[in-house]
């Protein structure tokens, strides 16, 4: 911990009983100037006990929206219409995977583990992102999530980077490099259905047409309705709020959806002189709140394909972690039951 | 429209090992997001992914990749069977991979050292082929000597797949190898790896009167068809279009 906060710390009676008024002063101090010098907390740095957890339900939920986030897009790999899109379709869900991984591994420096988080989420006390709760109905919809959706995901993440969490600000760089491919594979395969048959044109707009007002909801509620915002800023956890990033994200996307010569699906959409933003119309809160409470279009069928693959997939692992505890014990070749009995 | 058949041996052989690769890579992609744990889900859709690029630089040999792959009948496909048998449980798959990895590398580093055309592709190929055939392996060792009931699950696996074996070493027009040794050295192979893994090579016959050399000769298994329909279907419903 090579921060000038941490210096401070250093710097305390390393036999400072933990709990003492002032031994927690101190810590609070020394973690309050850590995110004044806009520097990194790492895991073995003091932190308040809200500010951990805060960080493991963001850091888990943005785990698991990357692992039922392969939902929707496995769903065409099989049906991919040519071979080079199934290749960069089959890599995207890989990656997102992998994304699952690392943020699961930085959950992990917080003292959870991802067995635990897992079955929080199959049991559906933490969420994942709402934007995966809306199905993919055409091969069109696949370019409409790489272009909106994941567009939106980079505008959200970008700042993360510079979050004051170590492990989660270096795993976002890393995530924020390859998003930003997706999206623009994504907007390539849109542009190349809009150039194509007057059918191919008409499958990419009425992608847009159902991904552009759910890609809107990924910012969050409205800054007046956001419970862990103004916290959040506070830790320097986030450092946009949802309107900002929204609106961010709208001003992008106008201009790309024109090169893409498809509409934006709001008749209230137009640029704004004095603000020198795009106005654009009321989300549908309604529905954002049903989908966030469980209720929308495939909700159910998410969490319970990701529960069936774990529930078939113990077996495994429980083969795989007897196979290890032999290895580990030396019973060698032909141990095979003695191990299940250890 | 519709690819016309291979001419040459090396058509003939090239579609023959694009198709497998083809095949073997759609059936892992229906893994992704069933996978037993997130690092499987990374593993198979990687293997799926070599795959595909396999079978793109083979299918390309022979004529236009997505012609030969979309608008070809189940009757024009030349893959093994093996490799189109539904993934099953995950020692089906972890089995089919086994089977077909071990042969597939061992036919790979044959043909890397011949002048022959597939040369160049089998060096390149052979290196990932290699972490197949080390992945399914490990797993084959892990399930195995693991628990009882995985070990169950992969003595039946291991048994319903042996019969589309023996296929593999019918001999393939265009492809100067020596089928008997590899042949050998396929058994060998698996053999040490099922003897570790506290398993035994499945007893049946491996060279049925329907199963040999049939997917070579584009007759296939029931749920060829089907997979073929929904790979398909999209490319089919939009005759002409670009993607």
């Amino acid at each position: 911990m090579a921060t000038a906060a941490a210096q401070q710390t250093a710097g305390a009676p390393a036999g400072d009983a933990p709990g003492t008024a002032a031994g927690a002063d101190d810590r609070l101090r020394a973690f309050d100037a850590t995110l004044a010098a806009d520097e990194r907390i790492e895991p073995r740095d003091w932190m308040p006990d809200a500010y951990r957890a805060s960080l493991v339900r963001q850091i888990a939920q943005h785990a698991h929206s990357e692992i039922i986030g392969m939902q929707p897009e496995a769903n065409w790999i099989t049906r991919a219409p040519s071979l080079r899109r199934k290749a960069i379709l089959l890599a995207k869900v890989q990656d997102e995977a992998g994304h699952g991984l690392y943020l699961y591994s930085a959950a992990e420096t917080l003292g959870t583990s991802r067995e635990e988080l897992l079955d929080k989420l199959h049991s559906g006390r933490q969420k994942y992102s709402s934007i995966f709760n809306y199905p993919t109905l055409t091969w069109a919809d696949v370019g409409a999530i790489g272009w909106l959706v994941d567009g939106a995901a980079i505008t959200n993440q970008v700042p993360l980077c510079r979050c004051s969490y170590g492990p989660y600000a270096r795993a976002m760089v890393r995530i924020c490099k390859e998003e930003s491919f997706h999206q623009r594979q994504g907007y390539e395969l849109l542009l190349t259905l809009s150039r194509g048959t007057p059918e191919q044109h008409a499958m990419a707009q009425d992608a847009v047409d159902r991904w552009w007002w759910p890609s809107l909801m990924m910012f969050g509620p409205a800054d007046d309705a956001s419970q862990h915002s103004a916290q959040s800023m506070e830790w320097k956890i986030k450092r946009h709020s949802n309107d900002e990033l929204r609106q961010r994200f709208v001003d992008i996307c106008v201009p790309q959806a024109e090169s893409l010569g498809l509409t934006l699906p709001d008749p209230d959409l137009k640029w704004n002189e004095e603000r020198g933003h795009h106005d654009f119309g009321t989300i549908d809160w309604t529905e954002f709140w049903d989908v966030l409470k469980g209720n929308g279009p495939c909700n159910e069928q998410r969490i319970t394909q990701r529960r069936r693959a774990h529930d078939e997939g113990a077996w495994v692992r429980e083969a795989a972690a007897a196979h290890a505890a032999k290895r580990a014990g030396g019973t060698g070749h032909g141990g095979r039951t003695g191990a299940e009995q250890a | 429209m519709t690819p016309t058949a291979p001419t040459t041996a090396t058509a003939t052989a090239a579609l023959a090992l694009g198709d497998d690769a083809l095949v073997l890579s759609h059936r892992l992609g229906e893994w992704v997001g069933h996978a037993p744990a997130l690092e499987e889900e990374v593993a198979l859709a990687n293997i799926a992914l070599d795959l595909l690029g396999q079978a793109r630089v083979l299918l390309s040999l022979v004529g236009d990749e997505d012609e030969l792959a979309y608008l070809r009948e189940e009757r024009a496909f030349t893959n093994l069977q093996l490799v189109e048998q539904p993934g099953g449980d995950f020692a089906h798959t972890i089995v089919r991979q086994l089977y077909f990895s071990t042969y597939q590398h061992l036919l790979y580093a044959r043909l890397a050292e011949t002048d022959g055309p597939f040369a160049p592709l089998a060096g390149k190929a052979v290196k990932e082929v290699a972490y197949h055939r080390d992945h399914a392996e490990q797993w084959t060792l892990r399930l195995g000597d693991g628990t009882d009931v995985s070990h169950e699950r992969m003595r039946r696996a291991l048994t319903a797949l042996w019969r589309f074996t023996g296929e593999m070493f019918q001999p393939v027009a265009g492809l100067d190898v020596d089928w008997p040794g590899l042949e050998s050295a396929w058994l060998e192979s698996v053999t040490a790896v099922l003897d570790r893994a506290t398993l035994t090579l499945p007893e049946g016959p491996r060279t049925g009167a329907w199963a040999a050399g049939a997917g070579r000769q584009g007759l296939h298994t029931e749920p060829f068809g089907r997979m073929l329909a929904e790979m398909q279907h999209l490319h089919r419903s939009h005759p002409g279009a670009s993607w």
